[in-house]
């Protein structure tokens, strides 16, 4: 009897919050422009290999550093070994953007454990877990990342680690808040009173408000990750030849500025269009979730 | 006041203990070490090297000799740079980076808060949005991307910069790193301090001081403008790490002989106390910059001064 | 200065909000008079439009509200006034005391500079002169210990203390008229009367005429010489505060006078409460009476024709706008 009252109660609520929060998120313009940016860019990170005669590894020496053209189908030009750009920045782009992904999911998913048992437990345990929180962020993440890269070596699947491992600091602070918040609401309460197991009551009741902050966080996590790969990468602390990424490319790029200047434009611009992209729909978000007027 | 900066210390000191240690430790049971790349050497030789950098000991025991030897301000050897101490490469690197850190940190403060205000002055009219335009490109575009394009433009297409090199400071060399390393936190610092004095605007005691027919000047300079600094003051920290961060790929790129260089340097070669050394300075850097932001809070905000709240309240 | 100079003259006052979804009438149509040397009280629920008015009257409105009618101070027409003659006369000619003396002084300034700051702009005082001038004011609000009050911070002091501060910021310069929005509201029950006394004793000493917004009949009726008793937008009953007060005319206020509870009255049964919610701002008035929905004496003529102030007696004037009077008197 009181499942059904409680179950109804909260689909009530949590669907016309979420109706009206898709509905300011579909109003906001630059939203949208984010949004199908993003589809663009990623759509492009797919078909471009199969547009394209080129594959990313194979040299051309009779075409290198050739500026864009419609010859040959060197839409984006060749680099100083003759390979394809298009091509490439296509593969950079699955790259960047799936380290983004893979990264900021692996990141929230400890954040949201650490965050929720921290938050939960409460007491000592919190304590000491928070604190360890609070130590980590004294160093500056790019350091921490720079420090496990070095110790780890390079290779792809370490930097997704290292820089998960990093990142999931303010997510556990920001599901930490939200469970405490949450622990001391009426609802939970009154659902421990009746008997409800922990798990229960974090899945219910917890998990629910703390969504929302969390997808926020998120989508501006993930150009975050990007930005850092291509930090790293551009350092040659990153993604390694015969890979590429985006900040790689940028890298080489910056190689040639002056003799082949589009090897930096192309990769550059993708990059910056993705964030661009990436911050107009957390920006997006954050409005739709939380909206004031005029900030 | 100075049981507050003794208070603030005691803390911070810990966490850069911490830091160095689990630095230090990460550092050593990494696999490898940093004579791999040398693999043709001799055993033997192999064994003298390591003997020379006290890695034959046990871990432990390196841990203190270390932090023996950092109590006196020696840093170790670099391994790397075979002729230098590392606090002899980090003393070399140190005030080009921090001339280039200061700078930027100056410029993105000095010019980031009056045009966020501005465009709060101005809300939703063309101001604001030029603003608003300008500060997402700042957020959104990296580094990354702002240093070469510059260069491209201001050095290579219009020669009228020079394209990388220190120049022993000259002015015209550090056009192009500043810039780039101004702009991102130029255009957080301009957006926060918008939103801020927004909040700020819409408080009652700012009501109350234009009933007493206060012109709006007066109103903005002596009413709201310091509570509009003091959440800023909580960015400082931040805004010192994003710098940093930003320094170390700036220097790559223009070539400037600063503490970033050698830092990644290390990185790529496993030189454990060349990074470790670097670490340390950030570490104390952003700490002491903790400090400050504390310190400047306690000027801002009169409940600090007068004791009301234990520590910045952040 | 002859004893019934006209201070404030507000005619036909409306004050429009504009809002994403209609707009908003916090003010419908208000007029009074008030002479030099008296206080009037404006009385209602929230969201009647008192303080409103009041902030139409110093101009605090803000962006997006619109006002039309009139309100003239000492002649000075005051809507439509540019910014920097406005600010000749707010503060100088009108003070206003703010409901909440912690958020209506500044956190970060001594009281004593906030007070000096108001002399030196106004009347380009010297530091000392403005010290001066801002510690008598502050005796005069009993403040004990003026000397080292004038270096503390808001935060360092109590309540009363502080509304004592804004008050003195109201009178500092000795205006004509001052406009108090529930001065003594946010403040303990211990404490309100001897603000209050403070308060009324300043003001009798330089004859400053008293707007004086509540929605607590008691400190109205204590301070105030005449009455406005205001729902939705507009007033509905006007006169002296005895009179008023004393022999209501309108089934609201009658209802108001009848919801408080009293000390001698029956301690047991409940307290009575006026049926239903007074209309929301927002919504567009249906026509006739807005109180017939909560009226006891409603009539169809009540549905169809918005009842107008008219006199209820002549000496002393008392004005009542109720299509039921005579069934009341």
């Amino acid at each position: 009897m009181m499942r059904e009252a409680e179950r109804l109660v909260e689909a009530a609520a949590g669907e016309s919050l979420l109706r009206a929060a898709l509905a300011r998120f579909l109003a906001n313009r630059s939203a949208i422009v984010g949004l199908v940016l993003l589809a663009l860019i990623i759509g492009f990170a797919f078909v471009a290999p199969l547009l394209s005669p080129h594959d990313m590894e194979t040299n051309d020496w009779e075409r290198i550093q050739i500026a864009p053209t419609a010859e040959q189908s060197h839409w984006f030009g060749t680099d100083a070994n003759g390979r394809d750009l298009f091509v490439r920045v296509a593969a950079g782009a699955r790259v960047s953007l799936a380290i983004g992904l893979l990264t900021t999911m692996v990141s929230v998913v400890i954040g949201i454990l650490y965050g929720a048992v921290a938050g939960y437990v409460g007491g000592r345990a919190d304590q000491f877990m928070m604190r360890f929180v609070d130590v980590l962020y004294a160093l500056p993440l790019f350091f921490a990342i720079i420090i496990l890269v070095t110790i780890f070596g390079r290779n792809i699947f370490l930097v997704f680690m290292a820089i998960g491992a990093v990142e999931w600091l303010t997510i556990a602070r920001i599901v930490r808040g939200q469970t405490l918040a949450a622990k001391q609401t009426e609802y939970v309460e009154a659902a421990r009173s009746l008997g409800a197991s922990p798990l229960r009551i974090i899945f219910r009741h917890i998990v629910p408000n703390v969504v929302g902050p969390v997808i926020v966080f998120s989508t501006l996590l993930i150009p975050t990750v990007i930005l850092v790969e291509s930090f790293l990468s551009f350092l040659g602390l990153g993604v390694q030849e015969p890979s590429t990424s985006w900040g790689l490319l940028i890298s080489q790029g910056v190689g040639s500025l002056d003799s082949a200047p589009w090897l930096l434009i192309v990769p550059a611009a993708f990059l910056a269009a993705t964030m661009f992209a990436f911050n107009f729909i957390g920006d997006g978000l954050r409005d739709a979730l939380d909206p004031r007027d005029g900030t | 006041m100075s049981r507050f900066v003794l208070n603030r210390l005691a803390v911070l000191l810990p966490t850069l203990l911490v830091i160095i240690t689990l630095s230090f430790f990460l550092m050593r049971l990494a696999p490898g070490g940093p004579f791999d790349a040398d693999a043709q050497l001799e055993p033997e030789i192999l064994e003298n090297l390591r003997a020379a950098y006290d890695l034959d000991r046990p871990v432990v025991e390196q841990y203190g000799i270390y932090l023996a030897r950092l109590a006196r301000g020696d840093l170790g050897p670099s391994i790397g740079n075979k002729d230098y101490s590392v606090s002899e490469l980090i003393a070399i690197g140190l005030p080009v980076s921090l001339q280039l850190g200061l700078t930027a940190l100056l410029l993105a403060t000095l010019l980031g808060v009056p045009l966020g205000i501005i465009a709060a002055l101005n809300q939703n009219r063309w101001p604001d949005t030029m603003i608003g335009s300008l500060a997402l490109v700042g957020i959104a575009i990296p580094s990354l991307i702002t240093a070469p394009l510059m260069t491209l433009v201001f050095g290579v297409t219009l020669k009228l910069l020079p394209v990388a090199g220190w120049g022993d400071g000259a002015w015209r060399n550090q056009i192009l790193p500043v810039t780039a390393l101004v702009l991102p936190q130029l255009a957080i610092i301009a957006r926060l301090a918008r939103g801020s004095f927004l909040d700020i605007g819409r408080q009652n005691f700012i009501r109350a001081a234009r009933a007493r027919g206060l012109p709006e000047w007066r109103v903005v300079l002596n009413h709201a403008l310091k509570p509009t600094l003091i959440p800023l003051v909580s960015y400082l920290a931040p805004a010192v790490a994003g710098v940093m961060t930003g320094s170390i790929v700036i220097e790559q790129i223009f070539g400037l002989p600063g503490v970033g260089r050698y830092f990644v340097q290390g990185a790529l070669s496993r030189d454990y106390p060349l990074v470790l050394g670097v670490v340390i300075v950030y570490a104390s850097a952003v700490l002491v910059m903790n400090l400050l932001a504390d310190l400047i809070y306690g000027l801002l905000d009169p409940r600090v001064r007068r004791g009301q709240l234990a520590g910045a309240a952040r | 200065m002859s004893a019934s100079e006209t201070v404030l003259e507000v005619a036909q006052l409306a004050v429009e909000f504009a809002a994403r979804r209609g707009n908003v009438q916090a003010v419908r149509d208000v007029s009074f008079t008030l002479r030099r040397g008296r206080s009037l009280g404006l009385v209602g629920e929230s969201g009647c439009g008192k303080s409103q008015t009041c902030f139409a009257i110093m101009g605090l409105t803000g962006s997006n509200a619109r006002l039309s009618g009139s309100i003239r101070l000492e002649g000075t027409e005051l809507i439509g006034l540019p910014r920097a003659q406005l600010d000749r006369i707010r503060g100088k000619r009108i003070g206003m005391v703010f409901q909440d003396p912690m958020t209506a002084l500044t956190p970060h300034m001594t009281v004593g500079a906030q007070l000096s700051e108001i002399v030196r702009h106004h009347e380009g005082a010297s530091r000392d002169a403005a010290r001066a001038r801002t510690i008598e004011i502050m005796e005069r609000m009993r403040i004990n210990e003026v000397e080292r009050r004038y270096d503390m911070y808001p935060f360092e002091l109590s309540g009363g203390m502080r509304q004592r501060i804004v008050i003195a910021s109201a009178l500092i310069l000795r205006p004509s008229l001052v406009l108090a929005d529930e001065p003594t509201t946010a403040l303990d029950v211990t404490v309100q009367a001897d603000v209050l006394r403070t308060f009324r004793a300043a003001i009798d000493h330089t004859r400053t005429s008293l707007v004086l917004v509540s929605h607590d009949l008691g400190v109205v009726a204590g301070v105030c010489d005449d009455v406005a008793v205001m729902y939705a937008g507009r007033i509905v009953e006007f006169g002296e505060a005895v009179e008023v007060f004393g022999r209501p005319q309108h089934p609201y206020t009658r209802a108001l006078l009848a919801c408080r509870p009293s000390l001698d009255g029956p301690s047991s049964g409940r307290l009575p409460a006026i049926d239903g919610q007074p209309p929301v701002p927002g919504v567009v008035a249906p026509a006739g009476c807005a109180f017939r929905n909560r009226c006891g004496l409603a009539v169809d003529a009540c549905a169809q024709q918005l009842p107008l102030l008219q006199a209820v007696r002549q000496q002393p004037p008392h004005l009542a706008a109720c299509h039921r009077v005579e069934a009341l008197a």
